[in-house]
């Protein structure tokens, strides 16, 4: 294995949700604070920022209130891959030598219902719109209904997925669903596009996410227990594969920005995902973490109903999936929805994620989001 | 626009179909054959920069289908009555697959690789009370 250049020595979360009353900023501050005092270090310690939010502010203006310290602080936006563009970036500072330390930040807060989209700013004509043809909602429900036939699986496995979802939230202390719903609940929920039913989505919500890094050689200077990002990378789609908001697609099929994101990680890491103790998926609704456990490479297409099925991605199973319970029961903040997959990894890595801790002592975690317009982000974490 | 054998109607955008509004216009690439719809001028495949307009062809086999369960929100412009709206990719052979509404709203008679046809459906109506025509496509040998 690799030696990992950048390690995450504090690590701080607000919880996942609605917090009325709460701006976004102000989410974001509170995970900072605690993700500084977690490393032992003080804002004036940072050299440098990466910050993501979709729709609560610009993350730069957070200085004014965690200091004006001239340190320089960069906005990024990615859609879903937004949180780890800004850690890759991180990672990037760190390897090219420019900087020692700095603050990766995520956080967002979304109302009810959001996220509908102008097809003018992905190049698509207003018919698009106007015709019913621009739902997320609706992609997700074409894809999976293609995956399940294309690999011979039944609909059940999409309801089992979110009942572990729910029974994983449940035990998190920071998740916005806290609630265990039962599978066939789940699946005489109304159908919002068919196969999926509502308990099968994530929500727009709210939270922040917020790391110290620093150079890994340096990560045991000021902490006893750094998770090392031995692995990082943010992949966009190829001619053929398929996205959402896509008018037509091409015949000739290509792998998933997932498949190029998850192998480039993984070869940077020197691991392979056999190597994988916990993991965590974007599960925008339950049909892509059936589709991201094998695009990812967890485990081979049409394994994942007896997976499901025998409890194998449980908590305590032999491949633990969204341990803290995803995207379904925390809700999708978009800027911070990919940081707090590392969080959690973090927390199962150190050890220190309670209700929901892996058993066994797991030493390598694998995070991975996907999503518009076809991209998709993963890390590789080890400590 | 006007349709062969219909009222003069509005499309809920010209640029979609052929002059004779009865198929989708794409483009195809000089260079390598890959098609696209809409028209667009660069090509996704080869990156070239030479596109043709090309008709897209009327029939071809549903490739995946969902059903649109709940009215959509801005940008939608359907009625303010809802009822659910099939949505499909239907795989036209040798050019693409194409997302489109289906005129069948029931999962249970939709199935990958069924037979479709393309047809011009009435959307919405606009405010002169005109419907306004999109394109849909609908299983082959049925009502």
């Amino acid at each position: 294995m690799s030696a990992p250049a950048v390690a995450i020595i504090g690590i701080g979360i607000h919880p996942f949700g609605r917090t009325d009353g709460v701006s976004g900023r102000a989410q974001a501050v509170h995970a900072v604070r605690l993700a500084l005092a977690d490393s032992g270090l003080g804002f004036g310690d940072m050299q440098f920022g990466f910050g993501g939010s979709w729709s609560a502010g610009d993350p730069d203006t957070l200085v004014s209130e965690l200091g004006l310290t001239s340190l320089p602080f960069i906005n990024v936006a990615n859609g879903c891959a937004t949180g780890g563009s800004s850690l890759i970036s991180a990672d990037a500072m760190i390897r090219a030598g420019l900087h020692d330390i700095g603050l990766v930040v995520g956080f967002d807060k979304h109302p009810r219902g959001a996220f509908n989209t102008d097809p003018a700013s992905h190049g698509i004509g207003a018919w698009y719109g106007e015709t019913g043809l621009m739902l997320t909602t609706q992609f997700f429900g074409l894809k999976i209904q293609r995956y399940l036939h294309t690999h011979g699986m039944g609909t059940d496995v999409l309801a089992a997925i979110a009942e572990k979802a729910f029974r994983n939230g449940a035990l998190n202390p920071n998740a916005w669903r806290r609630k265990e719903i039962s599978a066939s609940e789940i699946a005489a929920a109304p159908m919002i596009s068919h196969p999926l039913t509502q308990y099968m989505y994530c929500s727009p919500g709210e939270g922040a996410v917020a790391f110290v890094v620093c150079r890994a050689d340096r990560a045991r200077d000021h902490c006893e227990n750094p998770v090392y990002l031995s692995g990082a990378a943010l992949r966009s789609r190829r001619y053929g594969s398929f996205e959402v908001f896509s008018p037509w697609l091409a015949v000739d099929a290509a792998q998933s920005p997932t498949v190029d994101a998850a192998a480039a990680a993984f070869a940077q890491a020197g691991l392979t995902p056999a190597d994988v103790d916990v993991a965590q998926l974007q599960d925008t609704e339950s049909g892509a973490e059936l589709m991201h456990m094998a695009e990812t490479g967890l485990c081979e297409h049409g394994a994942q109903e007896e997976l499901i099925s025998s409890g194998a991605t449980g908590i305590t199973g032999s491949l633990p999936i969204n341990t803290d319970g995803g995207c379904i029961a925390n809700g999708e903040p978009i800027g911070a929805s990919g940081l707090r997959q590392v969080y959690e990894t973090a927390l199962q890595l150190r050890g220190e994620a309670g209700d929901h801790q892996v058993p066994g002592d797991p030493r390598v975690g694998f995070t991975h989001v996907y999503g518009a317009p076809g991209i998709s982000a993963c890390t590789v974490l080890t400590r | 626009m006007t349709l062969s054998g219909g009222p003069l109607s509005r499309t809920v955008d010209d640029s979609l179909f052929t002059s004779d509004g009865t198929a989708l216009l794409g483009s195809r690439c000089d260079d390598c054959g890959a098609h696209t719809f809409p028209r667009q001028g660069g090509c996704p495949r080869c990156t070239g920069a030479s596109m043709t307009d090309v008709a897209l062809a009327r029939e071809g086999t549903l490739w995946s289908f969902t059903v649109q369960g709940f009215r959509p929100k801005t940008p939608y412009q359907g009625p303010d009555e809802f009822e659910p709206y099939g949505v499909g990719y239907v795989e036209l052979p040798g050019q693409l697959i194409v997302e489109a509404r289906l005129t069948e709203n029931d999962p249970d008679r939709l199935e990958i690789g069924m037979p479709v046809r393309m047809e011009m459906v009435p959307f919405r109506t606009d405010d002169a009370g005109e419907p306004v025509l999109t394109f849909a496509f609908t299983p082959v040998g049925r009502s």
